[in-house]
């Protein structure tokens, strides 16, 4: 029977031969961070379990909170230390030796194509940019595959997307997403999985296609996947090195010709200006331009959706020898540490620094309100972030738009919603 | 399993942000996330709230974060059930590995604030004693009911031959 990817991943990794509607599939990896981990070590030890399935496919990676924002925070990453040492699990990483998760994971070598990996993120989805199987999950689930290395799923529905055209210049990646969203909402793919492909695809850069399928969640989906190809294995080469072991078997991560699709979804990118999701969902997209009035308190580029070195790369050279505007905050969001260090190494940081941004931590803190680019009541944001619910960024009263890097620098010099094209003329 | 409380109405789209704030995820204690539930879009509905009583929603309850404090804190409320016309996928896998009952019903929305509910889950039906109504809701598939009777997912794991102590 045809299969696609994320059909095969799955049927790989349970003991069966044909999938039925659930499946209770192996892991070969599972992680949680500073805000989610902790609940499931307490659901761990209330569950009376007293051993780990395997040391090293489990990883602890505190990025939420941190550098703690206070006590509570610090008690937090100090749970997941001491039952990381008990239990001699050797993936846990504070703050420093690590970063966002989504961007360190990868770095780092934690997950490769065609492995089924589960985070108690939700934003976890952005592994299936590799062609593996990645799901967001919670607490509990996550308390249960460190102890017995496998977790349910229901075996979803697939949606296929083809994007076709050649983008115009200042369109990226996000802006292909952003337009998906709004196409289908924040519930088009609600318990499906989303694979994204075409020859618009084929041509994004790896950074590029992790922003894509970073966001599969804000339409609902179980998670995004794209077949790896050329640019996966070489970037995960330059940024894995040794780390990265390329397998025959990873050519084989493809879709069957016949395979079968709940709802295919053709984009033609060639038209597409650069997107902007308004308060507060990420369906609800409007072409840059139609929002050229709307003011800005403060901008975040980064994060685990657009905080790699691609996308920092852009915003420097939109922002490069140019002011922030007067009252507004440019706040810089590097992904990791590894990122931060490029950034210092290609003269980035000295842009940033020189156009008047100030440059946090590796760190998920204003994405989520969490803490370094709080919103007080009324004020507005322009953010590369994921999410603009109510009160995402702080107050209830705060209003959070999402953009891709290039829009987000370009407003960060007018101080209202602006097209890159305004200022770099 | 019986369940009966008055209706608390929300509409589409309940994202869990809205159920419980970022802010508030350095806690892992149910009583206290309870008394934040919802906290940014109803301020006073904690406050509202009786042990026993019944969420209502529209569709998609639940979307964005993975965040299982957001169940938890409903649970914590002293609520006994959501019922909504669509839960996004991670909070209804949360939902069940908590032991937080949740019932799909496409009828939700003529469910009003404070209409007093009736809800036999074992046989999938839902009283509205206040509109004087039924409806029949569908029945969880074997696979999740094996985990909802167990008690959630870490007391099925341990009843699954071959998991470990």
């Amino acid at each position: 029977m045809p299969l696609t990817i994320i059909e095969k991943i799955l049927l790989s990794h349970s003991r069966t031969k044909v999938l039925g509607d659930f499946v209770n599939a192996d892991v070969d990896f599972c992680f949680g961070n500073d805000i989610t981990a902790p609940l499931a070590v307490k659901e761990f030890i209330k569950a009376g379990f007293n051993s780990v399935f395997d040391t090293k496919k489990i990883g602890f990676i505190c990025d939420h909170f941190l550098p703690a924002r206070d006590a509570k925070a610090a008690n937090n990453v100090e749970l997941l230390r001491s039952f990381a040492k008990k239990y001699k699990i050797k993936n846990f990483y504070d703050i420093h030796q690590c970063g966002v998760e989504h961007v360190f994971l990868i770095e780092r070598g934690l997950i490769q194509p065609g492995q089924l990996a589960i985070g108690a993120d939700s934003h976890t989805c952005t592994m299936g940019a590799l062609g593996a199987a990645s799901f967001g999950v919670g607490s509990t689930d996550l308390a249960a595959a460190i102890h017995q290395g496998k977790c349910w799923f229901k075996v979803p529905e697939i949606i296929k997307f083809v994007y076709k055209g050649k983008p115009k210049k200042w369109v990226s990646g996000k802006d292909f997403i952003l337009n998906t969203i709004g196409r289908i909402g924040v519930d088009g793919a609600m318990y499906s999985a989303m694979e994204f492909s075409g020859p618009a695809i084929r041509k994004l850069n790896m950074e590029a296609r992790f922003t894509m399928t970073n966001m599969a969640i804000e339409a609902g989906g179980k998670t995004g996947i794209i077949e790896p190809d050329d640019i996966t294995f070489s970037y995960l080469k330059s940024a894995q090195g040794s780390r990265f072991k390329f397998k025959k078997t990873m050519l084989q991560l493809k879709s069957d010709k016949g395979a079968k699709y709940k709802d295919t979804v053709d984009i033609n990118v060639a038209d597409l200006e650069p997107q902007v999701a308004c308060p507060h969902l990420p369906s609800n997209v409007k072409p840059v331009r139609s929002l050229n009035k709307v003011k800005l308190n403060q901008v975040v580029i980064g994060s685990c959706t657009n905080g790699r070195i691609s996308d920092l790369r852009i915003a420097a050279k939109v922002l490069k020898g140019r002011p922030v505007k007067k009252g507004v905050r440019a706040i810089i969001l590097p992904g990791s540490p590894s990122v931060y260090k490029q950034m210092e190494k290609e003269k980035l940081l000295k842009v940033f620094l020189d156009s008047g941004c100030i440059v946090t931590p590796p760190t998920c803190g204003p994405c989520l309100g969490g803490h370094s680019g709080v919103l007080a009541k009324g004020e507005v944001a322009l953010a590369t972030t994921n999410r603009n619910f109510i009160g995402r960024m702080g107050s209830p009263e705060s209003f959070v738009y999402l953009s891709s890097p290039a829009v987000a620098a370009a407003s960060a010099l007018s101080g209202r919603i602006t097209h890159p094209e305004e200022v770099c003329k | 399993m019986l369940l009966k409380g008055k209706a608390h109405k929300f509409g589409d789209d309940i994202n869990t942000d809205d159920i419980i704030a970022a802010t508030y995820l350095d806690s892992q204690d149910e009583k206290f996330l309870g008394s934040k539930c919802m906290e940014n879009i109803d301020v006073g509905f904690a406050k509202r709230v009786n042990q026993g009583d019944i969420i209502v929603a529209g569709k998609n309850f639940g979307c964005g974060s993975s965040r299982e404090h957001a169940p938890v804190s409903i649970k914590g409320l002293g609520i006994t059930l959501v019922i909504a016309k669509s839960f996004a996928r991670i909070f209804f896998r949360n939902a069940i590995n908590i032991g937080l009952p949740i019932v799909e019903l496409k009828e939700a929305d003529t469910i009003a604030t404070n209409d007093t509910l009736e809800v036999d889950l074992s046989v999938g039906l839902i009283r509205n004693i206040t509109q004087d109504k039924t409806y029949k809701t569908s029945v969880f598939p074997d696979f999740l009911s094996g985990i909802i009777i167990s008690g959630g997912l870490l007391k099925w794991v341990k009843t699954q031959k071959g998991g470990r102590k």
